[in-house]
């Protein structure tokens, strides 16, 4: 008998008379639509993370690249659709920025020499302060956001959900997905929280205002 | 055979936790560290006002999936190979690690690096892999704190917790290599340490082993929370990425995980959410993707009525982190990867109860019932402790004392009987028992035999009426 075969045998035997509950659902699947944008920027704040609410998101971006020094940033594919297109004029108007596309792909060494990454988001979840990205436009392959050492990650306002299940329920499990919130961080040196470890240290979030 | 979970000692939990309580620092460590994040939790927890709610929700869909595990799995195995990925099964850990060791083999490597996981320290993985000339490397700083001091994990999440920063400081200037000589003992620096040793690591690593939180059958996506960045740094940049999981981790549907990404962050790291977390669904990105689900006494534990609860388990570790004898004996004593309230009832029923370790474990507890009530799936430690404290093997003489207790109260004329012997022997009875009996009244006083017994009292009485 293959593995296979033996442990689906013995789980049929060992499940037989075991209980099978109805699932109750009564938690909350829909948080409060009140303040998405302040609750989410108080709690990315919350980890530590740099956040801008802004209507001018081209100025803020340059702005942003400009503090954070260096001038060759990931720009994944399809960036063009995340700021509108009055960010993407002030952003070019950057005369110093050399954008690193990823395609043909960077390697990983690559990555690991850029100054920074620049990308969208596919959803942000108010209530964790969570960004999701889901390789789509504007965010590239997993590797883009986690090897160079700085993340600025923009956020349209509509794409800010109350609570976990609204994200969960827009999101596609087919594509490959990465939660982010805050910073790269660990608490396993006596449970106090560092900030900083293997992914980006910097995590910067722009929200732009609709 | 019973089943291996990778710990190295025999003697029975006392033994353990009679030593352990003596060594200071861990106490200090381990009070430390338990008190800031049960505060923690505490706090994650109240800020959701549909805690409970979650709770009963997730304790539920674990339920509904073991009681139909076969067909979930089976689900799980289309969905993850119908997107490219390959599925293997193991019903051991010597299998489990043939199938590893035999998959990294293909690829022509001799390194891994590897994401913190609980099943493959079950397994010993890399130690299996080091006899095939393979060198697993941790990248999760806790586990790399362990494999450097060559130590054992004391915890579920924080593997180190038994160490302090000074010793994590002392652990990394004596083993990693390019530990800077003024090394200081802040987190920020240690943190800042393992960064750079890990990094090139990461950038030339061709193979990755995983284990997963979640498995959702209906998708074929696995789940992994971290935080560091070393769990995505090791799913992501390798072209083969190979994960061991638990036939237990699975759940049936996407929209599950709504509440179990609720449910382990607040739990494990009392965090809103994690930092990290990983989804995928077969082969992503051009990986090639390995799937390896493990049965390892599962099944066995399955089979059984009262203990089967136990694989609702999500690994938070809540109950460590709040459990009076885990705070107080550390995590070595339980002999098992998996300590505390949970390991002492999961440790005995995946590895059967033939030692006296594993028959010792279920009585490493006051059964407060602590454990029970921060669990985010409502396993019943207790009362899993007390069933299992009932099939432990026990010694001649309590089996011997029993056995008269119960031919006596069996019988009301033997009963009184007794109580008579008893009444007229009392001025005999030491304070303090003989021989083995002395372990009993070393702590406790012998109870008072009355001069006569209740009943007798009444019939002579009628109730106190004469």
């Amino acid at each position: 008998m293959s593995a296979r075969e033996a442990i689906l045998a013995r789980i049929r035997a060992a499940a037989a008379g075991a209980p099978d509950p109805e699932i109750p659902r009564a938690y909350r699947t829909e948080g409060s639509a009140d303040d998405l944008v302040e609750r989410f920027t108080e709690r990315v704040r919350d980890y530590k993370a740099t956040v801008h609410v802004t209507a001018d998101a081209g100025t803020v971006i340059a702005e942003a690249l400009a503090r954070r020094g260096g001038r060759r940033f990931v720009v994944p594919g399809g960036w063009t659709a995340v700021p509108d297109a009055a960010g993407m004029a002030a952003m070019s108007a950057m005369a110093d920025m050399e954008a690193l596309t990823d395609d043909p792909p960077l390697s990983a060494r690559d990555l690991d020499a850029a100054d920074g990454v620049i990308t969208g988001c596919a959803v942000a979840i108010a209530e964790t302060g969570t960004i999701v990205l889901d390789a789509g436009p504007g965010q590239g392959r997993r590797a883009l956001t986690l090897v160079p050492d700085y993340h600025l990650c923009v956020v349209r306002a509509g794409q800010i959900v109350s609570s976990v299940p609204e994200a969960i329920a827009r999101l596609d499990p087919a594509r490959p997905l990465t939660w982010i919130s805050g910073s790269s961080a660990t608490s396993d040196i006596e449970f106090d929280r560092v900030e900083g470890v293997h992914g980006p240290r910097t995590l910067e979030v722009v929200v732009i205002l609709q | 055979m019973s089943t291996f979970l990778g710990m190295p000692t025999d003697r029975p939990f006392p033994a353990n936790a009679a030593k352990a309580v003596r060594n200071a620092q861990l106490r200090v460590n381990l009070r430390k560290a338990t008190g800031t994040i049960r505060a923690r939790r505490a706090t994650a927890v109240a800020e959701l006002p549909d805690w409970q709610d979650l709770r009963s929700a997730g304790k539920a869909i674990k339920d509904h999936t073991l009681r139909h595990l076969d067909d979930y799995l089976i689900q799980l195995e289309e969905a993850v190979t119908a997107r490219g990925g390959h599925v293997h099964w193991a019903r051991d850990a010597a299998e489990a690690n043939r199938i590893v060791a035999g998959l990294v083999k293909a690829t022509g490597e001799t390194e891994v690096v590897k994401v913190k996981s609980m099943v493959t320290q079950e397994i010993s993985l890399n130690e299996a892999l080091e006899r095939e000339g393979i060198a697993a490397y941790e990248t999760d700083l806790a586990e790399l704190i362990v494999q450097l001091g060559d130590d054992w994990p004391s915890h579920i999440l924080v593997p180190a917790i038994h160490r302090n920063r000074a010793e994590i400081r002392e652990i990394f200037l004596r083993a990693m290599p390019d530990a800077p000589a003024d090394l200081g003992d802040q987190p920020r620096e240690l943190a800042e340490a393992a960064r750079r040793h890990l990094r090139e690591r990461f950038l030339r690593a061709k193979v990755g082993v995983s284990g997963a939180n979640f498995m959702v059958a209906e998708t074929g996506t696995l789940v992994v929370l971290e935080s560091e960045g070393n769990g995505r740094m090791c799913l992501t940049l390798p072209e083969t990425l190979i994960s061991v999981v638990g036939i237990e981790k699975v759940v049936p549907t996407w929209r599950d995980l709504e509440v179990f990404m609720q449910l382990l962050p607040r739990s494990s790291t009392a965090e809103r959410m994690n930092p990290y977390t990983s989804m995928w669904s077969g082969a992503v990105e051009g990986q090639d993707f390995h799937l390896v689900l493990l049965d390892n006494g599962r099944t066995s534990v399955l089979a059984d009525q009262v203990g089967r609860q136990a694989l609702r388990c999500i690994r938070c570790s809540a109950c460590l982190n709040v459990c009076p004898v885990y705070e107080r004996a550390g995590g070595h004593a339980y002999g098992s990867v998996y300590p505390g309230p949970i390991g002492a009832i999961l440790t005995p029923q995946l590895r059967g109860m033939d030692t006296p370790l594993d028959r010792s474990l279920p009585y490493a507890s006051t059964l407060c019932g602590a454990c029970y009530e921060v669990c985010p799936v409502a396993i019943d430690i207790p009362s899993v402790l007390v069933d299992l404290r009932a099939k432990a093997r026990h010694s001649r003489m309590e089996r011997l004392g029993m056995a008269a207790a119960g031919w006596i109260f069996n019988r009301p004329s033997r009963l009184a009987r007794a109580q008579r012997t008893a009444s007229r022997l009392r001025r005999f009875v030491p304070r303090r028992l003989p021989g083995p009996g002395a372990a009993w009244t070393d702590t406790r006083d012998v109870p008072p035999i009355p001069p006569e017994s209740f009943r007798d009292w009444w019939t002579r009485t009628h109730g106190g009426a004469r």
